[in-house]
């Protein structure tokens, strides 16, 4: 075990009195990503589980594969058939110099597809992982608190949630946002009552939405503008994509959330290893079901009012916000009961601001982000609720 | 008996209005998109709370306690109206850009604040100093916030540009969440976090301790 010995070799200059003790947390966060902590458990309490923090948030970071993949593809297939469209066989820029030997542009190949998407999303994940974890180990070592895997999970739902073309700075600035004002002011992880994740996103897209929101953002190919069916929908326009099209996710949009398919399976292996809160999840999907159906009964000249439910599920980032964001252990309630309740505010929420408010034709950030606002609200409601009934019992 | 100096100097960051009593809050998100009329709205709200606690305190003493506030509120609101009289006399297009704040400056938590706490007790002198400190404290901090959301939401500084942006041809892309209200708030809380930092007294104390996640020193 070479590096397991390396790093206990190294430890010494880590710890209190060591000369780099300042980047304690830095060393730690390496350690325990890599290696099993070695810690012991002492005093009264013997509670064990080996389902901790480290295994909830590798577990969703993991299952976030899912969406990276298939939304890379459909993301590379969408700039694939605009080139074609527009009669390019490479691509500008630095992206260029790494995938123009390597790919053909070809729409109807995978491979080049999955590269072509690939070669959006993993610059950007890079920075905004380098970008928001030097802001955590910096906190940590000035708090003295470690960095965990929490980091891992919002950093690449951030990635998930942009626009493929976003500049690489703009997404490093969003993701400090998050990590800072959402998160670290408040404590650091566990003590963040908003979803750092989508905190840096709201970020963008009120300080530049030119970037993040309109036409000309969503397929990664200069000069060519698209509009998301949920754009379409929201001006009265075709959605410009059939339902088994937007379900596989095969339409301009976010990275991660285009494809409700693969967010959904991933949603089942979240559910199957008790990671995400089928609750949650219920509840924002019966939220949304029953807003939306009930809009569909008023007559309206308004378009987005007869859009039915399943539409919505499938169009903009009800299922990645429905499946990753709301679900988010820190931010969303914590009993169960007030699971359900936090769950149908979102979704009542996301249909709302969809349908009725025409600044937005996206509601699903603004609706969790509105949920977290609630949670600790809905918890001690139903807290209390408990006490009165345990009371009343006798 | 608080001495000239500690009057004086005390509310600009020891015991800013903004900053540690948070309050003001309002016309502080509101004025602070540009500095132009930043400048005129702590002008007339430096202008308004010295000569309104200089008034109160000379009155303190023949006012009747059950109707101080009524006779407090007449003559801010007397001040506030002259203030908004001369803006839209000599500076119409700032007037009409802070619209309804000026007048406002009635409701301003300061203004009043200051009057019933410190200007109904003390002499016409200190108050007068007092007010004129409450204000600068309270002007800082607008200034503040101006300085930041002026360049960086448009790229210019009273209205002369001094990032080139973008749509002018240079390299700056206006952040425009700095446009909007809300920003004001970030950057007033990164104050207080600054302020904090700097002068630790002002840190409140907590309410609950929560014990740290990992005792790492025992791990080791």
């Amino acid at each position: 075990m070479g590096l397991r010995s390396y790093l206990d070799d190294i430890a010494p200059h880590f710890e209190k009195g060591g000369r780099l003790h300042a980047l304690y947390p830095a060393y730690e966060a390496i350690d325990t990503a890599l290696y099993t902590p070695g810690k012991i458990t002492d005093g009264a309490s013997h509670v064990r589980d080996s389902l901790d923090l480290k295994r909830i948030m590798i577990t969703v970071w993991l299952c976030a594969f899912i969406p990276v993949f298939v939304g890379s593809y459909f993301v590379g297939l969408n700039a694939n058939e605009a080139m074609q469209a527009l009669g390019q066989t490479s691509i500008d820029g630095w992206r260029g110099i790494f995938v123009n030997g390597l790919i053909g542009f070809d729409p109807s190949s995978i491979w080049d597809c999955l590269i072509h998407g690939l070669a959006y999303f993993v610059p950007l994940y890079i920075t905004v992982f380098l970008a928001g974890i030097a802001f955590e180990v910096w906190f940590a070592a000035k708090r003295g608190h470690e960095v965990n895997e929490g980091y891992f999970v919002t950093s690449i739902l951030f990635t998930l949630t942009l626009p493929p073309s976003i500049p690489l700075w703009m997404a490093a600035l969003g993701v400090i946002f998050g990590v800072v004002i959402a998160k670290e002011v408040f404590g650091g992880t566990g003590k963040n009552f908003l979803n750092p994740a989508l905190t840096g996103r709201a970020f963008l897209y009120f300080a530049y939405p030119a970037q993040m929101s309109g036409d000309a953002v969503w397929v990664a190919v200069d000069g060519w503008t698209q509009a998301t069916p949920l754009g379409n929908a929201a001006i009265g326009e075709p959605y410009g994509v059939d339902w088994i099209s937007a379900f596989l996710g095969n339409m301009p949009g976010s990275m991660g959330e285009t494809s409700t398919l693969a967010i959904l399976i991933a949603a089942v292996l979240l559910c199957a290893t008790r990671i995400a809160s089928w609750r949650v999840m219920s509840g924002v999907f019966l939220g949304m079901l029953l807003t939306s159906s009930l809009f569909n009964l008023i007559p309206s000249s308004n378009p987005m009012f007869d859009m039915p439910f399943y539409w919505h599920l499938v169009l903009g980032g009800f299922a990645f916000g429905m499946v990753f964001m709301a679900t988010d252990p820190v931010s969303a309630a914590m009993t169960n009961d007030g699971r359900w309740f936090y769950g149908i505010l979102i979704g009542f929420m996301c249909v709302l601001i969809r349908v009725v408010n025409p600044a937005f034709p996206e509601g699903m950030m603004l609706a969790i982000l509105f949920g977290n606002l609630f949670a600790p609200l809905i918890d001690h409601f139903v807290v209390q609720s408990n006490i009165k009934r345990r009371l009343a019992r006798g | 008996m608080a001495t000239q100096k500690e009057v004086l100097i005390d509310p600009i960051f020891n015991n800013n209005p903004i900053a540690l009593q948070v309050l003001g809050i309002c016309s502080a998100l509101a004025v602070t998109i540009n500095m132009a009329t930043t400048l005129v709205m702590c002008a007339a709200v430096i202008f308004v709370c010295t000569l309104s606690n200089l008034a109160v305190s000379l009155v303190r003493n023949h006012v009747p306690t059950n109707i101080r506030i009524i006779v407090q509120m007449t003559i801010i609101s007397s001040l506030v109206i002259v203030v908004d009289q001369v803006l839209q006399a000599v500076a119409y297009d700032i007037s009409k850009s802070l619209s309804v704040f000026v007048g406002l400056i009635i409701t301003n938590c300061i203004v009043m604040g200051r009057a019933e706490a410190f200007a109904m007790q003390n002499g016409p002198w200190l108050s007068a100093l007092d007010g004129f400190g409450n204000a600068l404290g309270y002007s800082v901090i607008l200034i503040g916030v101006a300085l930041i959301r002026e360049p960086l939401g448009s790229g210019t500084l009273l209205g002369y540009e001094i990032i080139p942006t973008i749509a002018n041809g240079g390299w700056y892309l206006p952040n425009g969440l700095l446009l909007l209200a809300p920003s004001a708030f970030f950057i007033i809380g990164l104050f207080i976090w600054a302020i904090r930092a700097w002068k630790t007294e002002q840190v409140e104390e907590a309410e609950y301790e929560i014990a740290p996640n990992t005792q790492y020193e025992r791990a080791l």
